[in-house]
């Protein structure tokens, strides 16, 4: 396949390590903040074959793991009523809320339905006038153009039975809560070439400034990882902080305009919690007032919900890039992708999900 | 939910006033939402996530990459570096 397979040739890949070997003389922490990264670099292997002053820490960039409980619980709640279809992707359905997840409100009889788009969820609205059609609108940057998109044409097209459960969280709050938190080690990022897709780099270059810290934007194939962590490690060496793009087939300074101008016109920036990591000032979007109709959290007064989460979970230290899936002492036993105690065992973006499918188990 | 691959366009149509189209995704086609990506052209590559496509692959840039990387191995064996004999931790 083109623009794929160039990208995954184990010659050039291996010439990439082999200069990250060269240029590396000292021990450098390097976080990806990007689940897909997560899962190619464990899939690949590459951990195992940078040089041993490189560490590589898993970022908060899965949207299944960061999705509050609460929000989850909410879903499940407006999933059980009657009169609800709720639609999700896939990954959402297996989330473990307080009690349940989505899958049992299934079984129990509960209408919820998987899609790959907010569209069909538009779709599923148009037929069944007679029943709410709720879509669970999760993600970070790269799913914000669809969900904004999905309520600006039930406007349009004046369906009232649709509305959307929406958790945004954005990339850059992230980054700094990250970096400003006294227990950070994270000295270089790899930045999430997707999320820099829809929203450009420039909101990077004050990050990097302040935290000094060199930001690299890359992709997802092994060369592309490894030739972000080449520049990140160049960039680390010479004592330099700047924001490079080494994604620019895919990725503009500016991000895609008409993306963000529909985004700003749905959605407005407000404060987000994160599953395991807490609330983060300005990290995510809201629905604005205009389009108040379709916030299925006003729709359906969903109330308090009192939430706990799994004593033994240790993912919000793992999302900080404090500890590794193996120090979880649940991991492998308790919980597993069939029976996920926390959320980063459920999505393959999932740092415990993807040690475990690639078996680093007994890696220490 | 993040679907990390390129996309072929493969053809345009409408549906529901949006701008729509079929995407070959390494043998698998599916649907996705042409809408933010208005200059697209049929046999250009995409990236789509959750139906919808975000940016058009800039086939120079891409060249480009090869090129740099192409590059670093001309410059390795110039400086007379054997790469392939570096040590490589077990
Ligand atoms: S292994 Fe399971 S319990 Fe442990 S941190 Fe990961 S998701 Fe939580």
């Amino acid at each position: 396949m083109k623009y794929l397979d160039e990208f995954r040739d184990p010659v050039v890949a291996k010439k990439i390590l082999d200069e990250i070997h060269v240029v590396t003389t000292q021990p450098w922490v390097i976080m990806e903040i990007c689940g897909g990264q997560t899962h190619s670099i464990i899939r690949n292997g590459i951990d195992q074959v940078l040089p041993k002053e490189i560490e590589l820490v898993h970022g908060p960039g899965c949207p299944v793991c960061v999705t509050p409980l609460e929000i989850i619980d909410r879903a499940i709640e407006i999933a059980g009523r009657p009169d609800v279809i709720f639609t999700s992707f896939g990954d959402m359905l297996r989330v473990p809320g307080s009690h349940k997840d989505l899958f049992m409100v299934r079984s129990e009889g509960g209408d919820v339905r998987t899609v790959f788009s907010p569209l069909e969820s538009l779709k599923i609205a148009r037929e069944n006038p007679d029943k709410e059609v709720v879509f669970f609108a999760v993600g970070f940057e790269t799913t914000a153009p669809g969900n904004a998109m999905a309520i600006a044409q039930a406007a349009k097209e004046g369906l009232t039975n649709f509305s959307e459960l929406v958790s945004h969280v954005l990339v850059p709050p992230a980054m700094e809560a990250l970096l400003s938190s006294p227990s950070n080690r994270v000295q270089g990022y790899l930045a999430a070439g997707h999320v820099c897709t829809v929203m450009g780099w420039d909101e990077y270059d004050p990050i990097a400034k302040k935290y000094e810290v060199p930001i690299v934007i890359t992709g997802f194939e092994p060369m592309d990882v490894l030739d972000g962590i080449l520049h990140t490690v160049k960039q680390l060496e010479a004592g330099t902080y700047k924001v490079e793009n080494r994604y620019a087939r895919i990725v503009e300074q500016g991000g895609n305009q008409a993306a963000q101008a529909l985004i700003k016109d749905v959605f407005e920036i407000a404060n987000r919690k994160w599953r395991g990591i807490g609330e983060i000032p300005a990290s995510g979007f809201k629905i604005r007032k205009k389009y108040a109709s379709y916030d299925a959290e006003l729709k359906f007064s969903v109330g308090d919900i009192r939430t706990e989460e799994p004593e033994a979970c240790i993912s919000g230290v793992i999302l900080q890039g404090l500890k590794k899936p193996h120090d979880c002492p649940a991991f492998g036993k308790e919980c597993t992708p069939q029976n996920p105690l926390g959320a980063t065992m459920v999505s393959s973006e999932g740092a415990c999900a993807a040690y475990y499918k690639y078996q680093r188990i007994l890696d220490k | 939910m993040c679907l990390a691959i390129p996309g072929k366009l493969l053809e345009v149509f409408e549906e529901n006033g949006l701008k729509m189209g079929n995407i070959d995704f390494a043998g698998s086609v599916s649907k996705a939402c042409l809408e933010y990506v208005p200059e697209i052209e049929i046999g250009q590559y995409t990236i789509v996530h959750a139906g919808f496509a975000l940016s058009v692959l800039n086939e120079e840039e891409a060249k480009n990459s090869f090129d740099a990387w192409d590059d670093l191995i001309d410059r390795a064996n110039a400086e007379g570096i054997e790469m392939d004999k570096l040590e490589r931790p077990d």
